[in-house]
């Protein structure tokens, strides 16, 4: 029993928490690309940016004295959020917006990208030093322990404050992006132009606003996802770009510009790579006693090495790529 | 045009000359050779994404094998390996990929035996499956055993030229397997396969120790030319010695990059490179003429993927040191980018000009950037705001938002470089 | 004053100009049908009207305004519509979605204009929640007509809606397009079949190379010897 609640820390616990950041993140990459048509690479680092917004702003409410029962970089993240969102703005206007009006194709907006990206990861450096933070340098984070109520389980299932914290904002933030999506004037107009774009400008949709929307909610969901990375792990200024990939990943697994599509595929990747990485031996051991002989369980019994872990997203994408490029889930994609 | 040519290489010249007087000769001779080699991987580049459009965001995977193409084949023999069972358990090793390689190549032809559809996957999956564990069981003892009796393989002990030779080898079946997989798809998702496949290779070379040594780095690995100590040895004092020896190795860079420059030239003015412009301009009517556009692509793939693997081994064989780690995406992919885009995309003598120039300029960002940092420093100091801490790793990423600033602002004014693609209309 | 006018419009996508003179006015009770050979500058025409290209010389006007190169999220708030000939549904929405796109520039209650495609369009009703993608050519045809309609114009612009359609439904449209012109709406249409669109049109254009070769009402055109035997095959 003790094995398979360890089972359940170990993979399903660590799988939706990945699965949650991965998703959060998938979607503002999907809908960028489905309003803009270019594969934004500098979605990490709005990221890794919007947590060390949260950090700052969290330093500044713990400079004050003020204490909460939650922890302060999650109190402090809807202001992070805006934030973050205003920031994206303006990035899109300084740097996207002057091509786009250009009629540059959509691989040189992903090289001006690559651009951003290293303005980013350079200023944040500057300013920040390249060492890595804690949220909980002045408070303690809280572990929570469910005991399970069976007969010879002795092992608790436990997992972290923000990792909870996380797993119900990505879910509020799932529901709240297909209400909008769904039932808003201009969620329907982002998906009408994602699904036809100059149909949409014949309609009279103006898509300038739509544009702004779009990085509006990619750069608040950005934001949000490294914040509450940094608050499961640490904030570092790499926090995020080893993720981009993965994440990326996540999206093309789920068909770029399909928004359900890159939380399905965010949470599939999370779950992959706790399930590649996982000693699975550690579940054969309670039936050791029934199996014959000559069948040893060995020590590690993972499908990958740990050091490989990142790349099992990688494996997925490439092979997705090669069977299915438009995406597991839907078969038409743009 | 040729005015701007002539323009462009005086002004590089001129940048050269300043940069030896004030940093020195050695210094100076240094910076020439590694700039040299990032030209030759640019020229790549450019072969790919100038006369191809063909994106790859996986330079650093290509400069990697080149790494380890020119460490494996230069590097002395380690008897210690050959003398243990290790070979022999490399071998087992081979015969159960092969085994593995056999059962997925039977399961791909499985349909012929009546399994179709959903079976079909099935038995594929299956077939990797098993094929990848028997391929881990034969490969994880010899690794282990390996590493605790000899450390690593050690290398073969052959001419640094041959490893140069090897490493283009390497990369080009490294670009040929990239390109079969990806090449079918739209630009952005290349790049992010691209990119997806270096980062895969990338943590398999950290991770091999048996193979690479991973984290542990080699070396020294030799010279292809007397180097310094050699010159030392013959009675020349250290500044002159090493004048001496990076200048034979910046000769022999130098001459690979002519050769490369004149070979890639007249193909891109004959026939071969009309067609690659042609298929890169509009790959839907090339592809309607009866030209094999996915073939000519790989081509092109391949024939740029050489040039990145031997300008890596270049790199790593004059650096004396292969390590991993110290491969990062900014600058070994991202700066080849800016390298081409500054220089001009589609011209030859743009990337030579890009890979040197950006080359010259990020290196010398360093000591200036400090220079900087160092003046705010005590101008904040002297203001009574103290002392910037951390000033070396603060420089350094100053850098690297310089350099992503370059990027965008040259693609918004000038998108097409310091020494565009000439178009010839009567060609 | 015409509802609509274009005069000598000069137009193209940057290269050699596709339009070199056209002139068409249109009032509110008109239907105008515009007819020619392929390349003659009939879509382009539409769209140069609509802003989808840029006018190089001339003017338009709409009910007095010059709106030459004006954006289309200008033009539709002031009464203009326009259903290009393809791809003129979002696939991946439902029916009603597509209808409420149409509204997009409205800000007042939209339910009676609803109502009022669905008296028109019946079919649609029926299919309202499924995805325009999954309904047939003829249903589609229809879809983009509602969306159109759902701005209220005064000026409802069509690009060959009765292309791919059987005769069922390309009477079908064409019965609908008199209803709305009868309701008070310009329209201006462009169509290959030209014999059956010219028999209801109150202005016929001929087009050839990118300039007006005949104007006159739809009868003029069809019992003219010249278009007849030059652009309605004999």
């Amino acid at each position: 029993m003790n094995d398979l609640i360890f089972f359940f820390n170990q993979v399903m616990i660590g799988g939706v928490v990945l699965g949650s950041i991965y998703a959060l993140g998938a979607v503002g990459i999907t809908l960028i690309f489905g309003i803009l048509r270019f594969a934004h690479f500098a979605h990490g680092d709005m990221m890794t940016m919007g947590g060390f917004v949260a950090f700052v702003l969290a330093t500044l409410v713990a400079g004050m004295g003020l204490a909460f029962p939650l922890p302060t970089g999650f109190i402090v993240l809807p202001f992070a959020m805006v934030i973050a969102a205003g920031i994206a703005l303006g990035i899109d206007k300084g740097f996207y917006a002057p091509l786009r009006a250009r009629g540059a194709r959509p691989v040189t907006l992903l090289i001006a990208s690559i651009g951003v990206t290293m303005m980013i990861q350079g200023l944040i450096r500057l300013f920040f030093g390249t060492s890595t933070r804690s949220f909980f340098d002045t408070e303690p984070k809280t572990l929570i322990r469910i005991d399970v109520p069976i007969e010879g389980a002795t092992r608790p299932i436990s997992f972290t404050e923000p990792q909870l914290l996380l797993v119900i904002l990505t879910l509020i933030a799932v529901v709240a992006l297909h209400f909008f999506l769904t039932r808003s004037r201009l969620g329907k107009g982002m998906r009408a132009m994602a699904d036809n774009p100059d149909l949409a400008k014949v309609s009279g949709i103006n898509t300038k606003q739509v544009v702004r929307v779009t990085w509006i909610i990619a750069g608040g969901l950005a934001c949000m996802a490294g914040t509450m990375l940094a608050l499961d792990v640490s904030l570092k200024p790499d926090l995020a770009f080893n993720i981009v990939l993965p994440i990326f990943a996540a999206a093309i697994v789920g068909g770029l510009g399909h928004a359900y599509g890159a939380i399905a595929g965010g949470f599939l990747l999370g779950f992959a790579e706790t399930m590649a990485v996982f000693n699975w031996a550690v579940l054969l051991r309670p039936f050791r006693d029934n199996l014959p002989e000559w069948l040893e369980i060995p020590s590690s019994l993972a499908l990958v090495q740990s050091e490989y872990k990142l790349t099992v997203a990688f494996i997925i994408l490439v092979v997705v790529l090669l069977v299915r490029p438009t995406g597991i889930f839907k078969g038409a994609s743009t | 045009m040729t005015t701007r040519y002539i323009a462009a290489f005086a002004g590089l010249f001129a940048l050269i000359v300043t940069v030896a007087v004030f940093m020195g000769t050695p210094f100076t001779v240094r910076l020439l050779v590694e700039a040299f080699a990032f030209a030759l991987i640019a020229m790549g580049l450019n072969i790919q994404w100038g006369f191809g459009g063909l994106f790859n965001f996986g330079i650093l995977g290509m400069m990697m094998v080149g790494g380890f193409a020119v460490t494996f084949v230069s590097f002395p023999v380690n008897m210690a390996f050959w003398e243990s069972d290790g070979p022999l358990m490399l071998g087992q090793t081979l015969i159960a990929a092969l085994i593995g390689a056999v059962l997925v190549f039977f399961a791909h032809r499985v349909q012929r035996f009546g399994i179709t559809g959903k079976w079909r996957g099935t038995v594929i999956v299956l077939a990797w499956f098993i094929a990848y564990v028997i391929f881990r069981s034969q490969m994880d003892p010899a690794a282990t055993y390996i590493i605790r009796e000899s450390g690593w393989v050690g290398g073969l002990g052959l001419p640094v030229i041959l490893g140069w030779a090897f490493g283009g080898v390497l990369a080009a079946g490294i670009g040929y397997l990239v390109g079969k997989v990806s090449l079918g798809l739209r630009a952005d998702y290349l790049a992010i396969a691209t990119i997806g496949i270096a980062e895969i290779l990338r943590a398999v070379i950290k991770n091999v120790e048996w193979l690479t040594r991973g984290t542990l780095t080699v070396s020294p690995i030799p010279w292809p030319v007397p180097n310094p100590q050699a010159w030392q040895s013959w009675g020349a004092d250290p500044t002159t010695s090493f004048i001496y020896a990076r200048a034979g190795y910046l000769a022999l860079v130098v001459a690979f990059v002519a050769v490369a420059l004149f070979l890639i030239h007249r193909a891109y003015n004959a026939p071969w490179g009309r067609m690659m412009r042609a298929i890169r301009d509009n790959y839907i009517a090339a592809g309607s003429m009866g030209k094999d556009v996915t073939g000519r692509q790989l081509e092109i793939f391949v024939f740029g993927s050489v040039l990145m693997g031997i300008g890596g081994a270049m790199l790593v064989s004059f650096v004396g040191i292969y390590d991993p780690s110290s491969y990062q995406p900014i600058n070994h992919t991202f700066i080849i980018w800016v390298m081409l885009i500054v220089g001009g995309s589609g011209n030859n003598f743009g990337a030579l000009f890009g890979g040197i120039f950006i080359y010259i300029i990020w290196m010398l960002s360093e000591p200036l950037s400090q220079a900087l940092f160092q003046w705010l420093s005590m101008f904040s100091s002297d203001m009574g705001w103290g002392r910037i801490p951390d000033i070396e790793s603060r420089s350094v990423q100053m850098r690297v938002f310089v350099l992503g600033l370059v990027i965008t602002i040259a693609l918004r004014f000038a998108p097409k470089g310091i020494l565009p693609e000439r178009v010839n209309r009567n060609g | 004053m015409s509802l609509v006018e274009l005069k000598d419009i000069k137009a193209g996508y940057g290269g050699a100009p596709i339009l070199n003179g056209v002139n068409i006015a249109i009032d509110a009770s008109d239907i105008g049908v515009i007819v020619g050979p392929n390349g003659a500058g009939k879509s382009t025409t539409l769209k140069a009207i609509f802003g989808l290209l840029t006018v190089t010389d001339g003017s338009v006007t709409f009910a007095g305004q010059d709106i030459t190169n004006s954006e289309a999220d200008r033009l539709v708030p002031m009464g203009l519509s326009f259903i290009p000939q393809e791809h003129n549904v979002f696939t991946s929405m439902t029916v009603h979605e597509n209808l409420e796109m149409g509204a997009f520039v409205r800000r007042d209650d939209i339910s009676d204009t609803l109502d009022e495609v669905y008296e028109m369009f019946p079919d649609l009703k029926a299919k309202r929640r499924q995805n325009a993608g999954e309904l047939s050519g003829g249903q589609r045809q229809m879809v983009a007509m509602g969306r159109a309609l759902m701005s209220k114009p005064k000026l409802l612009m069509l690009d060959e809606p009765s292309a791919g359609l059987s005769p069922r439904y390309m009477i079908e449209i064409f019965e609908q397009v008199v209803k709305i012109n009868r309701a008070g709406v310009g329209i201006l249409m462009v169509e290959q079949n030209a014999r059956q669109a010219l028999a209801f049109a109150t202005k016929g254009f001929v087009l050839a190379n990118g300039q007006n070769r005949f104007t006159g009402t739809g009868q003029e055109l069809l019992d003219d010897p010249d278009v007849a035997k030059s652009f309605l095959g004999g």
